[in-house]
């Protein structure tokens, strides 16, 4: 009986721990590192032209003043985010960390160390040589699947 | 020796330098039939397929599970991003293709095979150096013109993984928008310590739009090029240490 109660008990605690966990994740997973950038290319067009909105996502249309803009410090997942955008030639050319998360969870620590996060070209083809290409193949997954089956009930 | 089967409804190309490899081939290749028998959810006797008719859990197989866990696991990491059961029916497909050819670069390693590569559909895991005895050369194709390479990659032992919006995947879908198509990116390749991990992230971060490439910088042990439909690319701080310098 006591053994009962004590499984109980331990799977009772997970039950409970793995619910607090989930309902952790949901509450700093609302705000995440993609906002803390969006902010930050939010706050360098507030100046400028047109708005790219509220959806958030920055178009390659949108131009920008010249400058280094400061995000606003937002909740990651793992800890607080805050980023610099740095406009050249009314393009965004590096997005930097002022503040990241470490790699442990509740981490609230401030890094001195700014890192460019992100980079931007245009793509180029390349005459190089290479051994092996990576991307989509050019046959639809789903016609050559359905194909393959029915080519195995014809075997069939 | 190098040698391609259409398997999983794609090309899938070995390539290997050590001697007495091709022998070995066959097992791989068989291999990704077997998976391709079991997750298959275009074949009416896999075991997705029945699993999607209503087979009880209690009879799954074990390694059907395993692959379960590891969907829930990438769902939580990815916010949810990741998630085989939209559309009303269950397919982990992306997260099967990187770990299978993760698998079968584990069985290469265990024949004693060091200097390899296993492509399928664009999804590659390497090992070692190519025949020049160089890291290999990896290319990533451009999406506007499939003829045409756009970035030139050196690995000895990543995967390198590619989602892309030419290839109508059934599993790539943002869970906010279930019915709007992505097509703000045009492919995001991934490169990771091994093909599962590229694979997956590849797949949850293709989902998140414009922001996936965000989403792939803040992950450790990733380094991500994406390609936006104005064909701008957007690529990670440590990517550039992967580029073939000339």
């Amino acid at each position: 009986m006591k053994k009962i109660i004590l499984i109980v008990g331990v799977v009772g605690v997970f039950v409970v721990y793995s619910l607090v966990l989930r309902t952790q994740h949901t509450k700093t997973g609302g705000v995440t590192t993609t906002s803390a950038l969006t902010t930050a290319t939010g706050s360098a067009t507030s100046g400028s032209k047109t708005s790219t909105g509220s959806s958030g996502t920055s178009t390659s249309t949108a131009t920008y003043k010249d400058g280094t803009y400061d995000g606003d410090t937002e909740n990651a997942f793992y800890g607080n985010v805050q980023v610099a955008v740095t406009v050249s030639g009314g393009k965004i050319t590096t997005v930097t960390f002022l503040q990241q998360p470490d790699d442990s969870a509740n981490s609230q620590d401030i890094n001195g160390q700014a890192v460019p996060l992100l980079k931007q070209e245009a793509i180029k083809a390349q005459n190089a040589h290479v051994n092996v290409v990576s991307g989509a193949t050019q046959t639809s997954d789903a016609f050559a699947q359905s194909l393959a089956s029915a080519l195995q009930k014809a075997e069939a | 020796m190098k040698q391609t089967e259409l398997i999983m409804g794609m090309p899938i190309t070995i390539e290997a330098v050590d001697d007495d490899a091709a022998r070995h081939f066959e097992t791989i290749f068989t291999y990704f039939r077997s998976i391709d028998d079991r997750y298959s959810t275009y074949k009416e006797r896999s075991e997705i397929s029945k699993i999607n008719k209503g087979l009880p859990r209690e009879s799954w197989s074990r390694e059907m599970r395993e692959v379960f866990r590891l969907c829930e696991d990438t769902k939580q990491v990815s916010r949810g991003y990741f998630d085989i059961g939209h559309h009303g029916k269950l397919d982990p497909s992306g997260l099967i293709k990187g770990w299978a050819i993760n698998n079968a670069a584990g069985k290469f390693r265990e024949f004693g095979i060091r200097n390899f590569y296993i492509d399928a559909g664009g999804d590659i895991q390497v090992g070692g150096h190519n025949e020049q005895g160089e890291p290999w050369l990896v290319g990533i194709r451009n999406p506007f013109n499939m003829d045409e390479i756009i970035k030139t990659l050196r690995v000895s032992s990543e995967g390198v993984a590619t989602s892309g919006t030419y290839i109508r995947g059934q599993h790539i879908y943002d869970p906010n928008r279930p019915d709007d198509s992505i097509d703000d990116v045009k492919s995001l390749t991934v490169i990771g310590p091994n093909i599962y991990e590229a694979d997956r992230f590849a797949t949850a971060a293709f989902a998140m739009g414009l922001q996936g490439i965000e989403f792939i910088a803040a992950t450790p042990g990733l380094e991500g090029y994406m390609i936006d439909k104005d064909k701008t690319a957007t690529y990670t701080n440590g990517f550039e240490r992967y580029i073939e310098k000339k």
